[in-house]
This record gives structure tokens, C-alpha cells and sequence, in this order.
């Protein structure tokens, strides 16, 4: 059990306790907060993979956008001098067994495939590698996805202000 | 315990994606259920760049090389273009509605 198994297993436990944690705490701002927790360990496994810009533009885009997005999300749709802000859950013993099963199955099927895959690599920078494809390869790509976020972009902004 | 490899990576997303699909199942707040499709989303990404880690060569002897990044990157960028539509609906809903408990949203005109 060398540095990297115990490094995984940090970032393993952190990112599936804290995942449990949000769905599972009834106020939906601690579950906010503990979904920052997620991100960050989902980050460290992307960094284990060797995947550093992905890790950054993870901790960059879901840290500093999304998640500040939901919680603006949170505090927009709740009343905060109410006890409000808790919310409730429906349906949770058929969940828990449906859940439980597809998780089951899904665990089953993955652990008993004989995956061809080959000894990681020593990891690299990534960075000017993945600019080089993006802009070649990727190039419709990229330009596809610069105009979905300008439309998203509109798109949020025309739907929020329309007045009633 | 063994070395940690591909499968290690692969369970990891596996429990995040259960736990994805039971809070958007359980939970009544539509804000809760965004949060269930971001968690399914960082686990699909963690399978990318597992696969694209630990190789699986392809017919003509290639690894696959950077390209489960460069489909990570663009997940995390439809992300949050899903994100911030999806916020946006929920706010007119609040304001419309005054709930986001999707179980009390059966109208579809008042």
C-alpha cells in the first residue's frame, strides 16, 4: 500500500461520505456545502488520473460557478426566516430497494468484466496537449460549445426577468 | 488490499451515481434534484478519464489517448450552461408558484 492507494482512498471516502451527506441531510444549504465537499474530492481523483487541467477547470467552473449558482438557487426560493428551508422527501423506502439494486447490479457487472485496460502511465502535463486538440480535431466542437453558452447565457437571463 | 486500478475509479462512480439518482428521487426540492444530476454528471466524468487513464486500446493499437479529458471538459461546460437554465426555470416557478416542491407543481395552467 504505497502513497498513491492511501491518497485514493482520502479523496474515495471524501467525495462518496460527503455525496451520502448531501442527499441525505434534510437542510438543503448544509447539503450545499457538503456538495462543495464532493467537488473538491471528485477534483483529487481527477488529479490521481492524471488529469490536471480537468481537475482546475472542475474546481474553477463547479466550485466557483455552479455550486455559488445553486446557492444563490437556495437562498432565491426559500424563505430564510422560516423554518422553510428544510425539505422534505417522499418515496424513500422504494427508492432506498430500487437504488439498492440497480447499485448492486451495476457493482456486480462492472467488478465481474475483465476491462482490457493497461497500466497507467506516468502522469504528464496535459495541458498543451488538449489545446492542440481542442482547436484541431475539436475545432466544430469547441465553436459549437462557445454558441450553446451564449445561448444559455440569453436564454437564463430573458427566462429569470420575464415579468408575470 | 489490492493496488488501486481502473476498477477502484469505477466504483467510486458507481456509488456517486446511486447517490445521484436517489436524490433526484427522493428529494421534493427542485434544487435538491439539480444537485442529484450534478453528482451523475461528475461520476459520468470520473468514468472518462478513468478509461482514459488506464488505456483499453482501441482496434488500431491507439490508447485513447487525451480525448475522455476533452469530453470531460465539455460535460463540465454543458453543465453549466444546464445549471443555469435550469435555476432560471425554477426562480419563474418560485415566483409563479411560490414552491419549488416538485410533488406540489401538478398546474400546468392556473
Amino acid at each position: 500500500m504505497n502513497v498513491y492507494d492511501i491518497v485514493f482512498y482520502l479523496f474515495a471516502a471524501l467525495t462518496v461520505i460527503s455525496a451520502f451527506f448531501v442527499v441525505t441531510n434534510r437542510n438543503i444549504v448544509y447539503s450545499a456545502f457538503f456538495l462543495l465537499f464532493t467537488f473538491f474530492g471528485v477534483a483529487g481523483i481527477y488529479v490521481l488520473l492524471g488529469a490536471d487541467f480537468v481537475a482546475i477547470v472542475q474546481l474553477i467552473v463547479y466550485v466557483g460557478g455552479i455550486l455559488i449558482l445553486l446557492l444563490f438557487g437556495v437562498m432565491l426560493t426559500n424563505k430564510i426566516t422560516n423554518v422553510e428551508i428544510k425539505t422534505g422527501t417522499i418515496n424513500i423506502y422504494p427508492a432506498v430497494i430500487g437504488v439498492g439494486l440497480l447499485t448492486g447490479s451495476l457493482l456486480a457487472a462492472l467488478i465481474n468484466t475483465s476491462w482490457r485496460s493497461v497500466p497507467a502511465s506516468a502522469p504528464q502535463a496535459t495541458t498543451a496537449a488538449l489545446g492542440t486538440i481542442l482547436l484541431q480535431e475539436y475545432a466544430l466542437v469547441f465553436e459549437l460549445l462557445g454558441i450553446i453558452l451564449l445561448i444559455a447565457l440569453i436564454g437564463a437571463a430573458s427566462i429569470a426577468r420575464r415579468e408575470a | 488490499m489490492m493496488e488501486v486500478g481502473l476498477n477502484h475509479f469505477l466504483v467510486v462512480s458507481t456509488l456517486l451515481f446511486s447517490m445521484g439518482i436517489y436524490a433526484i428521487v427522493t428529494r421534493k426540492n427542485a434544487i435538491m434534484v439539480l444537485m442529484g444530476v450534478e453528482l451523475i454528471l461528475n461520476s459520468a466524468n470520473i468514468n472518462f478519464i478513468a478509461f482514459s487513464q488506464f488505456g483499453n486500446r482501441g482496434i488500431d493499437g491507439n490508447l485513447f489517448g487525451l480525448h475522455g479529458h476533452l469530453i470531460a471538459l465539455f460535460v463540465i461546460v454543458l453543465a453549466a450552461a444546464e445549471a443555469a437554465i435550469a435555476l432560471a426555470i425554477v426562480l419563474n416557478i418560485y415566483k409563479t408558484l411560490s414552491t419549488v416542491n416538485i410533488d406540489e407543481i401538478d398546474n400546468l395552467k392556473d
